[in-house]
């Protein structure tokens, strides 16, 4: 099975190398990959994973907002009946983790993270929610 | 050329610098020449100032110190001003946060979670007073790192300075305004691009009547480069922009060696040690042949490429944040080399948050190290000579001389308009992202080895350090309500309205309304709201 997945940047964060990467690193690794552009909202980067039947959404945050935004991506997803997996990728404190993972967010990439790293925990949450 | 004339006119040069008589020892107390050289070679100073622009270069001033910083409130911001300021720092450079560099107010839903997160939060004129507070406006150079409401900030900044008693002709700064690498890198853009260029041209006309000591518009490869380009690709889209703006002035009337003395830049200070010292040398020399040749400038500042370096923060790595220290100074020691005007060093704690007051003042504590205990200082362009840092210097020149012909080829025979064509049709982002793209794809797989990333890996993993609360969005909302309760609402309408007729007659200059703007208390978010208004705004095209 091909992987779906909605990169998405929510927020007033213009700092878009990271997720340019992500998104063609995916896609070499054979994932269909859909990226929203910069400075969604909540709600929009909900429509798309709806639209666009996802498996898994991606958030790429390095504002420092992370607190803040990415809850209420999971929130704005939950509403529409949306249950797939969130995770957050960008500068994350470890002191955050905890309270991400609280409100649902599912893995976390910090800096430096590896390729293989990310597309095996994506793999992984995609398929033990098909079980 | 004479033989030996080119030693002659340095000799004459240097004679009637500061450095005049200056004595150089090395630590053992070998005496050093101020410039190494033969005598019929390139010398600082001299065009076209691949070895320096100032015939004695730090012998004869160091370099400005500037401590970029902010983050929360104004009074928060204010106070570390002040640290940087007792701790030696030479000049102070504003970080704004998000919804501040976008133009959009504090108490925006807009701005949710990030107010004073990535800077400090700036909503009105009373933000930008406590933020100088105590601040000698006339004895200290400010920069002000901001782009699209880059207009308004600055009139608020003026009218500030003015309302202390400081009059703008002798405030001496520099506003980032650099807008065209906005839309190639760095995205924080609100306008299209044409009318973000006509409130650009009103600035510097503005600072070249007004503000002698002014430098309007920083050209900024920093940013291009951070987004992933190559060294070469750096200089080159950098100097394109500046080329720009130089056909944009000229547009608008201003003589070319009235206002190309006003332009200065900023560079990246990366760690690829001599590739770096090589691409400030080739940009000079770029930059001071195509400002004599081709734009025909007269005046020698004309030709100078000026520029502030900052070390690359996409080098420091969250994972072991101890190694960071080795990093900036490396880069910082690139920048020196390579001959910058002014530099501001990262803190090590800066991939995982905004920098603690210790972590800033040791990255300030760096440059003092290099400028006081190295002796780097005492010789000009230390590695001019150097057969490799030659061809290196060629190869940067060629490779962005290259780039630049195709931009303006883009734009038949106008660098303005291959520059807004190459950004419509995303010319830059893709040379950009590729860039980019190789650099990551190369270190996943270990081709290029960053310490404690992907090679010794090994030890204790150190956690984030003492985190700053780069938040205080509650304090700045009750700041900003405060204000709007108390100004006078008639004052603000009347003179809003005075800036959406100036902003639709595109022959008038903005800087005035948005000065009494500012001082009628207007927010950044009104006014760019209402010269949004006019200008419409800028939607990126999906690709």
């Amino acid at each position: 099975m091909t992987l779906r997945v909605l990169v998405a940047k929510v927020g007033l964060d213009g700092h878009d190398r990271g997720v340019n990467v992500i998104t063609r690193l995916l896609r070499d690794a054979g994932m269909e990959v859909i990226y929203t552009g910069m400075f969604q909202s909540p709600e929009s980067v909900a429509r798309a994973a709806v639209d666009e039947d996802v498996d898994v959404v991606g958030l790429s945050i390095l504002s420092g907002a992370h607190l803040t935004l990415a809850p209420l991506v999971v929130g704005a997803l939950r509403d529409r009946g949306c249950d797939v997996p969130v995770v957050v990728g960008g500068i994350v404190p470890d002191e955050d983790v905890s309270a991400l993972t609280a409100a649902g967010i599912a893995a976390i990439f910090g800096p430096g993270s590896s390729l293989e790293s990310i597309v095996d925990t994506l793999e992984g949450l995609v398929n033990s929610r098909s079980h | 050329m004479n033989q030996g004339s080119s030693r002659s006119t340095w000799q004459e040069a240097y004679s009637r610098s500061s450095a005049a008589g200056s004595q150089g020892t090395t630590q053992s107390g070998i005496d050093l020449e101020p410039v190494y050289g033969p005598d019929d070679g390139e010398f600082p100073g001299s065009f076209p100032y691949t070895r320096g622009i100032h015939p004695a270069m730090y012998r004869s001033r160091l370099w400005t110190m500037r401590m970029f910083a902010g983050f929360g409130t104004a009074p928060e911001t204010n106070q570390r001003f002040r640290e940087i300021i007792s701790a030696g720092g030479t000049g102070i450079s504003t970080a704004y946060d998000m919804p501040t560099l976008l133009g959009i107010d504090s108490d925006d839903p807009r701005a949710l979670g990030e107010v004073g997160r990535c800077g400090v939060a700036i909503d009105t004129i009373d933000d930008v007073h406590d933020l100088y507070d105590e601040i000698d406006l006339s004895a200290i150079t400010t920069s002000m790192t901001i782009n699209s409401p880059a207009a308004p900030i600055w009139a608020m900044f003026v009218a500030n300075a003015e309302a202390q008693g400081v009059a703008r002709a002798r405030l001496g700064g520099t506003l980032q305004n650099d807008i065209l690498k906005e839309y190639q890198a760095q995205h924080e853009y609100v306008f299209p691009p044409r009318p973000s260029l006509r409130l650009m041209r009103d600035t510097m006309v503005f600072a070249t009547r007004e503000m002698p000591k002014w430098h309007p518009i920083s050209i900024s490869g920093y940013h291009i480069r951070e987004a992933g380009s190559t060294a070469a690709q750096e200089v080159a889209f950098t100097l394109a922009n500046g080329f720009a703006y130089v056909e944009l002035a000229r547009d608008a009337g201003l003589a070319i060696d009235e206002f190309a003395p006003k332009l200065s830049f900023f560079f990246n200070a990366h760690i690829d040690f001599f590739e770096e010292v090589a691409k400030y040398r080739a940009a000079r020399r770029l930059w001071a042949t195509w400002m004599r040749q081709r734009y025909g400038a007269l005046d020698e500042r004309s030709w100078q490429l000026r520029f502030h370096a900052q070390t690359a923060g996409v080098s420091l790595t969250a994972q072991q944040p101890d190694n960071n220290h080795a990093r900036t100074a490396l880069e910082a020691l690139a920048a020196v080399m390579g001959g910058a005007q002014s530099l501001h060093t990262n803190s090590f704690d800066e991939a995982w948050t905004l920098p603690s007051a210790d972590a800033a003042r040791a990255a300030l504590r760096t440059q003092q190290v290099i400028a006081y205990e190295t002796n780097v200082t005492q010789v000009a362009d230390p590695l001019g000579g150097s057969w490799f840092v030659e061809s290196l210097t060629d190869r940067l020149h060629d490779e962005a001389q290259e780039m630049l012909e195709e931009i303006l080829e883009i734009g038949a025979g106008s660098m303005l308009q291959g520059c807004l064509a190459a950004i419509d049709n995303g010319w830059f982002e893709g040379r950009i992202n590729d860039a980019a793209f190789a650099h990551e794809r190369a270190v996943q797989r270990g081709e290029r080895v960053i310490v404690g990333v992907n090679a010794f890996t090994d030890g204790a993993k150190s956690s984030p350090l003492n985190q700053t609360d780069g938040g205080g969005e509650d304090r700045q909302r009750e700041r900003l309500r405060r204000v709007r309760q108390d100004r006078n609402d008639d004052s603000v309408r009347d003179a809003l309205e005075r800036v959406r007729t100036a902003a639709r007659s595109t022959e008038t200059n903005l800087m005035p309304s948005l000065m009494d703007a500012a001082r009628a208390r207007a927010s950044v978010g009104e006014i760019m709201d209402t010269l949004a208004d006019v200008f419409g705004r800028y939607q990126a095209a999906a690709r």
